[in-house]
């Protein structure tokens, strides 16, 4: 039972304005060296018509004002350093500060791309390294550091693909994804030029495989897959579907953002997969940072690696150089080789746990699962009974009967000091509460949470009004997003008059 | 439980249409409001635009979701509701009446045959849920 | 493949009891005896037992072919090993896309907040209070730099947010063509190459006046036709010139097409005049931000007039008032993004660079308005100073990047003489622009010392 610690507390202080609101002019937080050069006018130089005025409403604040600004900004924010997100499919685990330190090394944050390469090696070194790391744990030939987040990733995959098919003579015309899937893949196909063909999961949540060749024709380019997929539960006939769709020349693609049920335990290059990506940010603890940054790697089987984006690292002599000599490349996805500074933390970790703690870590993300949904079972009902994975999928079904949704459960939840699970989504489950803890809550902590939602259930039945108007305890109170939709204010502008 | 006026026309994708002569005043049903939720922002198709019975005339907007609008009828849209652009609200407050979306010229009178009938429609309704 | 990464099961055992407890443990917040407690309750015996039902095939017989998990000390002294192999202790005039500019201590300080850090994207809003302030503070402000009326709460970086302004302006006007400058950077001309490709969007290039490295406003006029949704071009551009912004926007405007106004160096905002005659501004706010950290993550700006705002891909923070009637911010025109439209997305993006964007805010907030002024002047004076005293390519009015030619001997071996000197020198331009092969990009910014350039400048005279 909960001791009645709550975690997430109001924060005590005054109301804190906008920078805008506190500005007032003369007030500096900046001191710059004096020129060691002659100044020059602008204008004389440029030409007045160059030259802008002064930045108009632009703030002037003090520094001490900046710190405490922020600082009360920060308060009014959960993280993971204050407790656990149970966000399914999100992998919210602890972002290890020996990352951090990791990334502001000496020589590693300020070398610039152009820097020649003879004075780079230490970088190219790290991205090497993270490079068959990644391979190692994918089971697949060549990885790709370039893109600059999971969707990105997804569109690195598809471009793949697409170009693939192409210099087979038929880029071919669709994608297969699931009605299961996260809302990037879709947007990823058609971004990629893709038409997009949904298929039904079966009652199980997975693909149908009997299905499959009946839908299978050749317009199909590939399927995106998730695995396990956004129920956490594992494709047990992935091998087959891997098979089905190579038969008829298509391929199958790994949507990795569930990677932290599979390190060390299965690798998805061994079943069949021919391409994924990976968020470095979810799997590999790099830290979320409010909405990013993140990084999506790209694994492929070695018959997509001449199409892998350019430039490509390779050995010359005891160096690495980039190889930018790749004719059949898709080009460049975006400017530089790669987020570096969260390539650095996903290695960090991965040098800190080793192959040994990877395999662990999945073990206990598997089993924190498990708990929440053998615990919670006699509350809420669950959808699909096949095995849970690193997350686990409940429906709101028993407290819709008392008009009480999925999301005013979730809003609840806040009140208890934890933050929602991820609300109405894999699409397939009515109501759905999508609960992923991973491997770095304590027993504590997951018991805190269940005794929560075991709470919140009968509160459902004695008192809903309760959940429906939650959160009550928070510094704001429900947020009115319809007339932010309705009538949007984008940005401050100086009050008229 | 509201009331599906019986004067009007609806589809399976929840739009009514209601006949005046030669043109369709169109928009969508009440339970259409009711699933979407409050609506921030309607888009409709401009006037002067061709549209076919079935195919899309526009597009609802609220928080968490986007419908497609489809045309109960054939023809060209020689009117569009300008009020829910500034008070999208009107969709959720009155859907068969102030929240029309808009009004057709009809090009085949006689697809009207084809949709439901208030009594239809309800019965539709209630096999749905 | 490294040798160190295939070791056997053996010698892992061996390595793992000499250096005794597994150092990954300290992330796994659980007691053996709590294991065995939560196993219990699941019904298993072992951890293995919840992966039973998978089938043999999918299984991985062995452990993974890694090294066992290093301590704090040793992994530290990896990175250090890798820092000190990439060339410590020289002065740099690198720029094109990346930029060295002083980071005042405040940044880190804020961003390196825990709750800023480790938070998760503010969908929650009654909890995100912290990050949707700090966006909707950097969203005005990027709106108040550039001159638009609406800015996201940042894409990847700049090379991304120039396609994503390109399809933006596709969806507005309708068209399937984009003429782009040569003289925008050359990597993001190579990104918007990669996303056109698959979209049916057409990309023309024109190029750039011989004499002053400005936009070739004839050549332009030719290439813009109906069928064109955007002409874009960079200010300050690839070579450090600054553009004739109206000039373009009038030619693009003139055939019903947008202008997209890119810039790479976001400190030329404190001092150029904003880009007000362009539909859509994209750009990068390294400099802002964060050091170049070989190449990322950095974030993108993308801005536009409020009559394009339902077109502007990406995380947009909006004001709102909560139940209790106070002002609070939440994600706002949600519908247009990928977890709701799917397919018929705006974008298929689900990130906004938010820690970055957060440090350009904090870095904005310490200049304020007349420290990003003073810095940009400070910028402009040192790099007319190094420019004075070398042969510069262009004529055209620059900021604080230019284009110097070489003379007899090749940029490479000018910059290997610089080395010696531990200088960096500027960016040899044959491998962009064939045409400029005798030629190297310098930037130069408020670190530069009078010193390092009097250097730069003997060398390149001595050639």
């Amino acid at each position: 039972m909960s001791d009645g610690i709550r975690k997430a507390r109001t924060h005590v202080s005054q109301d804190e304005p906008l920078l805008f609101e506190l500005s007032s002019p003369g007030k500096k937080a900046y001191q710059l060296p004096a020129l060691d050069v002659p100044a020059v006018d602008p204008a004389a130089v440029l030409g007045a018509g160059n030259v802008r005025a002064e930045i108009a409403g632009f703030p002037e604040v003090s520094e001490v004002e900046i710190v405490r600004h922020f600082t009360r900004l920060a308060t009014w924010n959960y993280a993971i350093d204050l407790g656990m997100y149970p966000l399914g499919s999100c992998t919210m685990k602890y972002n290890p500060r020996l990352n951090e330190l990791a990334a502001s090394v000496e020589g590693l944050a300020s070398a610039h791309p152009y820097q020649p390469e003879a004075l780079a090696q230490g970088a190219l070194e790290i991205m090497a390294q993270l490079e068959a790391a990644l391979a190692e744990i994918t089971g697949l030939d060549a990885v790709t550091l370039q893109p600059a987040a999971g969707a990105h990733g997804e569109l690195t995959g598809i471009l793949l693909i697409r170009a693939y098919l192409e210099a087979r003579g038929n880029p071919r015309r669709k994608i297969l994804i699931p009605d299961s899937a996260h809302g990037t893949n879709p947007a990823t196909a058609a971004t990629a030029g893709y038409a997009v063909e949904t298929i039904r999961s079966n009652e199980r949540g997975m693909i149908d495989l009997d299905n499959l060749p009946r839908i299978l024709d050749d317009g199909v380019a590939a399927l995106m897959l998730t695995n396990p997929n956004t129920l956490g539960v594992f494709e047990e006939n992935i091998c087959r579907i891997a098979e089905v769709l190579h038969a008829r020349g298509a391929l199958l693609y790994l949507d990795g953002a569930n990677m932290n049920a599979l390190v060390g335990i299965s690798r998805p290059g061994d079943t069949g997969v021919d391409v994924m990506h990976l968020n470095l940010h979810k799997t590999f603890s790099t830290p979320h940072g409010g909405g990013g940054p993140g990084s999506g790697p790209v694994a492929v089987k070695k018959h997509l690696e001449p199409f892998l984006p350019v430039p490509r690292l390779k050995r010359a002599g005891a160096a690495w150089t980039f190889d930018y000599d790749r004719p059949q490349s898709i080009g460049r996805v975006r400017a530089f080789y790669g987020n570096f500074a969260v390539l650095v933390r996903a290695l960090a970790y991965i040098l800190a746990c080793g192959a040994e703690g990877l395999r662990s870590a999945t073990l206990d993300a598997v089993l924190n699962a498990n708990y929440i949904r053998q615990a919670l079972l006699p509350y809420y009902e669950l959808p699909h009974q096949a095995p849970t994975m690193h997350e686990c999928v409940f429906s709101d079904a028993r407290q819709a009967r008392r008009g009480v949704r999925t999301g005013d459960i979730a809003k609840r939840l806040i009140d208890y000091g934890f933050h929602p699970y991820t609300v109405s989504f894999p699409l397939i489950v009515s109501g759905a509460m999508m609960i992923e803890p991973t491997e770095t809550e304590s027993k504590r902590e997951l018991d805190l949470f269940i005794d929560a939602l075991i709470s919140i259930a009968r509160e459902v039945e004695e008192n809903p009004e309760l959940v429906l108007k939650a959160p009550h305890n928070t510094r704001t109170a429900r947020v009115d997003e319809v007339t932010a939709a309705r009538k949007p204010v984008l940005r401050w502008r100086p009050p008229a008059g | 439980m509201s009331t599906y006026p019986g004067s009007y026309w609806y589809t399976k994708e929840h739009e009514w249409v209601k006949v005046e002569g030669e043109i369709g005043i169109v928009g969508i049903t009440f339970h259409a409001q009711k699933e979407l939720g409050d609506i921030v922002y309607v888009e409709m198709v401009k006037p002067g635009s061709r549209v076919e019975m079935g195919k899309r005339l526009g597009e609802l907007q609220s928080v968490k979701a986007v419908s497609d609008v489809y045309s109960p009828v054939s023809g060209e849209v020689i009117e569009v509701n300008p009020v829910p652009s500034d008070a999208p609200e009107v969709l959720n407050q009155d859907p068969h009446g102030a929240g029309w979306l808009a009004k057709i010229r009809m090009s085949a009178p006689e697809e009207i045959a084809a949709l439901m009938t208030a009594a239809d429609y309800q019965a539709y309704l209630g096999e749905e849920t | 493949m490294g040798q160190a990464f295939s070791l056997s099961a053996t010698r892992v055992a061996m390595v793992k009891a000499l250096a005794g407890q597994e150092t990954s443990l300290r992330y796994l917040p659980k007691s053996d005896s709590e294991r065995q407690q939560m196993l219990e309750a699941c019904g298993v015996s072992s951890p293995d037992d919840l992966f039973a039902h998978l089938p043999a095939e999918v299984r991985l017989a062995r452990p993974l072919g890694l090294e066992p998990g290093k301590s704090e000390y040793e992994v530290l002294e990896y990175f250090r090993a890798r820092g000190a192999e990439n060339g410590c202790g020289y002065a740099s005039f690198l720029g094109a896309g990346a930029y060295y500019h002083y980071r005042p201590v405040l940044v880190d300080a804020v961003a390196s907040r825990g709750e800023f850090l480790t938070s998760y994207t503010p969908y929650q809003a009654e909890i995100s209070q912290g990050t949707l302030t700090a966006i909707f503070e950097f969203q005005t402000m990027l709106c108040q730099l550039t001159g638009m009326d609406v800015a996201n709460a940042s894409m990847y970086d700049g090379s991304t947010a120039v396609p994503e302004a390109a399809l933006m302006a596709a969806r507005i006007t309708g068209r399937t063509g984009v003429v782009a400058a040569r003289a925008l950077h050359p990597e993001y001309r190579a990104v918007l190459a990669t996303y056109s490709r698959n979209r049916a969007l057409a990309v023309e290039e024109f190029g750039y006046a011989s004499d002053t490295g400005r936009l070739d406003l004839d050549e332009l006029e030719r290439k813009v036709t109906d069928q064109t949704a955007a002409v874009i071009i960079q200010s300050p551009n690839f070579f450090g010139v600054i553009e004739d912004v109206p000039a373009a926007a009038e030619i693009a405007h003139g055939r019903g097409a947008l202008l997209i106004d890119v810039f790479t160096e976001a400190v030329s905002l404190g001092l150029l005049a904003p880009p007000t005659e362009a539909d859509i501004v994209a750009g990068e706010l390294q400099s802002f931000a964060v050091a170049p950290n070989y190449g990322g993550p950095y974030a993108g700006a993308l801005a536009t007039k409020e009559r394009y705002m339902r077109q502007l891909p990406g995380r947009l923070a909006g004001k709102t008032r909560d139940a209790r009637g106070n002002r609070a911010f939440c994600l706002t025109l949600a519908a247009r993004e990928q977890h709701i439209r799917r397919e018929k997305a705006t974008s298929n993006i689900c990130t906004n660079q938010a820690l970055i964007a957060l440090m350009a805010t904090v870095f904005m907030t310490v200049y304020g308005k007349r420290g990003l002024r003073e810095l940009a002047e400070q910028n402009l004076a040192k790099a007319h100073y190094l420019a004075a005293r070398l042969p510069r390519r262009f004529s055209g009015p620059f900021f604080n990047e230019f284009v110097v030619q070489t003379g007899r001997r090749c940029p490479e071996a000018v910059n290997q003489a610089l080395l010696e000197r531990k200088i960096i020198g500027g960016l040899p331009l044959g491998r962009f622009y064939p045409e400029l092969a005798n030629s190297m990009l310098l930037a130069v910014t408020e670190m530069s010392r009078r010193e390092v350039m009097d250097a730069v400048a003997e060398v390149l005279r001595n050639e």
